[in-house]
C-alpha cells in the first residue's frame, strides 16, 4: 500500500493569457510521505506558495499530473482531506475563539456537542483553553496564529498546508511556535507542508527540505533533514543543526545562480 | 450602567446646545437684518422668518379653532407617514439586499442590470411616484401601499450598493479559508459573506431609513392620500403667507419623524454590534 500523502509529475503552473503570461511553477517532481514535514522554501517569485496552493485545490494546475491521498487535489478538497494556515491567521472577528474553531466544524455538519468537545480539544492542544470566549482582537498575533492552527486541525485532516505562518510575528515568539507546531505535528501524526523562506525555521521543523529557485518556479535541490524527530531549544546550537543550515544556504544560492544562466 | 447613563446625558446636552446655538443665531440674524435693514438673502421680517418662539408656540395652539393641538394632529400624521416609509423601508431593504447577493453571485448579472440600477435613482422621484400611483390604482393596490412602493424606490439603492461592497469585503484568504473546507455557496455567504457586510449593511439602512420617509411624503402627494405628513406639508406651503409659523413647525416634526426611524436602526445596530463583539469581563 502506498503511503504517499503528495504526488506531483512534471507539474507546471502558469498564470494569465496571452501576452501576460507568467510561469509559475514549471517540471515539479515531488513526492511527499505519511508523517513527513516538508518545508518549501526559495525566494520570492520561485512560486512555492503556489505549488502549496495546487495541493489544496486552491488554483489548478496547468500541465503535469498531480496526487494527493490517492485523488485528485478536488477530491481531497472536497473530502476535507487537509486544513490551511495562512500567514495572517484569517480569524472571523465577530466570532469567539471558540467559535472560530468551530467553523469548519459546522460547516462539515458536525453535531453540536462533538463541535464544542472538539473545539475546546483543539484548545487545549494549542494551550489557550483559558480564551476560548474572547475574541479575536483581544488575542496577540501569536496567539491568533495558534486559534488558526487550532481550526485547521479541529477536524483531524491527515494534511497539513501552511503557508509562511510565521511570517508575520517577531523572532521570539516565532521560535515559540516553531516547538509548538513540532510538537502538534509529534502528537496527531499529521503530515505538514510548510512554506518559508527562513532557513533556520525550515531546518529545525522538517525531516526533508524542498528547495526552489524563480523563474520559472522548479525544485532545485532536496535536503534530508536527519536531526533526530525530537527537538529542542538545544537542537539549535547543536553542529549537525549549523551545516544542514548552511547546506541548505547553498542549495538556495546555487539554484539562484542557475535559475540566472538558463 | 452608569457610564450609559452619564453617554446619554451627554448626548442629550449636546443636542441641546445645538437648538440653542440655531435659535440664537436665527434670532440674531433677525435682529441684525431688521437694525440694519437689510434684505438679502433672506428677509428677516416675521412672514418670512417667524420668532422661533412663535413657531414652538404654534405646537401647542389648537390646528383648527376648536380642534386639538396642532402637535397631536402632526404627529398623529407624522405616524401614519413612518408606517408607509417603514413598509416601503422594508421592501426596499429585501429588494436591496437581494440584488446585492445576485450581484455577488454572478458578475453577469452585475454587468447587465448594475447601469440600470445607477439610472433609476437619477429618474426624479416626482416623475415616478405619479406612475406608481396609476399603476398601484390599476390593480387595486390600496393606496398608502403605493406611497411604500414610492418610499421602497428610494431605499432599494444604498442597500443594494452596501450589500455587494460588504459581501466582497472579505479577505481573499478568507474566501479560500471557506474554499479549503469545501463550503458551499450557501454557507460561505451566510457564515463569511454576510456577517462581514453587516457594518456596510447598517450605514446603508440608515440612509435608506431618512431616504423611506422623504420617498413616503413624497408620495403621498399624487396618490392624494390624506392624514400623513405630506398633505399637510403642501397645505401649510400654500398657506405660508399667512402662517409662515405652520410650515416650520410641520417641518419640524417631519424632521422628528426621521431622526426617530434613523434612530431606531442605529439602536438595532448597537444592539447587534455588542451581541457579536461583547465585552469580557
Amino acid at each position: 500500500m502506498s503511503s504517499l500523502v503528495v504526488e506531483a509529475r512534471g507539474v507546471g503552473k502558469t498564470f494569465g493569457t496571452g501576452d501576460g503570461q507568467i510561469e509559475a511553477l514549471r517540471g515539479i517532481d515531488l513526492q511527499i510521505d505519511q508523517g513527513d514535514f516538508i518545508s518549501l522554501i526559495g525566494p520570492s517569485g520561485c512560486g512555492k506558495s503556489t505549488l502549496l496552493r495546487l495541493i489544496g485545490d486552491l488554483v489548478g494546475p496547468t500541465t503535469g499530473t498531480l496526487v494527493v491521498n490517492g485523488k485528485t487535489p478536488g477530491q481531497a478538497r472536497l473530502d476535507r482531506d487537509y486544513g490551511i494556515v495562512f500567514q495572517s491567521a484569517t480569524l472571523l472577528d465577530w466570532r469567539s475563539v471558540q467559535k472560530n474553531v468551530e467553523l469548519p466544524l459546522e460547516i462539515m455538519d458536525f453535531p453540536s456537542e462533538e463541535r464544542s468537545t472538539r473545539a475546546t480539544e483543539m484548545l487545549d492542544l494549542v494551550q489557550l483553553a483559558a480564551f476560548a470566549d474572547h475574541f479575536p482582537w483581544q488575542l496577540s498575533g501569536g496567539m491568533q496564529q495558534r486559534v488558526a492552527i487550532a481550526r485547521a486541525l479541529a477536524f483531524r485532516p491527515s494534511l497539513l498546508l501552511m503557508d509562511e505562518p510565521f511570517g508575520a510575528l517577531d523572532e521570539m515568539t516565532r521560535e515559540a511556535m516553531q516547538q509548538e507546531v513540532l510538537r502538534l505535528w509529534g502528537e496527531t501524526g499529521t503530515s505538514v507542508v510548510f512554506v518559508t523562506h527562513s532557513i533556520p525555521e525550515a531546518v529545525f521543523l522538517s525531516t526533508r527540505v524542498v528547495v526552489m529557485s524563480p523563474r520559472p518556479g522548479r525544485i532545485s535541490d532536496e535536503i534530508i533533514v536527519d536531526l533526530p524527530r525530537r527537538r529542542d531549544q538545544d537542537t539549535r546550537e547543536q553542529s549537525k543543526y549549523f551545516d544542514l543550515v548552511i547546506e541548505v544556504r547553498e542549495a538556495l544560492r546555487k539554484g539562484e545562480a542557475g535559475g540566472a544562466a538558463t | 450602567m452608569g457610564g450609559a447613563n452619564r453617554r446619554l446625558a451627554r448626548s442629550g446636552l449636546s443636542i441641546l446646545a445645538v437648538v440653542v446655538a440655531f435659535v440664537l443665531l436665527w434670532e440674531g440674524y433677525k435682529l441684525v437684518w431688521t437694525a440694519m435693514g437689510w434684505e438679502n438673502p433672506v428677509s428677516p421680517d416675521d412672514r418670512t422668518m417667524p420668532h422661533t418662539w412663535d413657531i414652538f408656540l404654534t405646537l401647542f395652539r389648537p390646528a383648527q379653532r376648536n380642534g386639538p393641538p396642532f402637535i397631536l394632529v402632526e404627529l398623529r400624521a407624522a405616524l401614519m407617514t413612518l408606517r408607509e416609509a417603514f413598509v416601503g423601508f422594508v421592501i426596499g431593504g429585501a429588494v436591496g439586499f437581494g440584488l446585492g447577493v445576485l450581484f455577488v453571485r454572478s458578475t453577469m448579472a452585475e454587468r447587465a442590470f448594475m447601469p440600470y440600477v445607477v439610472a433609476s435613482q437619477t429618474v426624479p422621484i416626482i416623475a415616478i411616484a405619479p406612475m406608481v400611483v396609476v399603476w398601484g390604482g390599476r390593480i387595486d393596490l390600496p393606496q398608502w401601499l403605493s406611497v411604500s412602493l414610492i418610499a421602497a424606490y428610494l431605499t432599494f439603492f444604498p442597500v443594494a450598493i452596501n450589500t455587494l461592497r460588504g459581501l466582497r469585503s472579505p479577505q481573499p484568504t478568507a474566501m479560500e479559508l471557506m474554499r479549503s473546507y469545501a463550503s458551499t455557496t450557501n454557507e460561505t455567504l451566510w457564515k463569511l459573506q454576510v456577517p462581514a457586510a453587516m457594518p456596510y449593511i447598517f450605514t446603508a439602512l440608515k440612509v435608506s431609513a431618512a431616504a423611506s420617509v422623504i420617498g413616503a411624503i413624497v408620495g403621498e402627494l399624487p396618490a392624494g392620500l390624506r392624514g400623513g405628513l405630506g398633505r399637510d406639508l403642501l397645505q401649510f406651503s400654500q398657506q405660508f403667507t399667512a402662517a409662515p409659523e405652520k410650515l416650520f413647525a410641520a417641518v419640524l416634526i417631519a424632521g422628528l419623524a426621521g431622526i426617530a426611524f434613523v434612530g431606531l436602526v442605529t439602536a438595532i445596530e448597537h444592539r447587534w454590534v455588542q451581541a457579536n463583539r461583547r465585552l469580557i469581563g
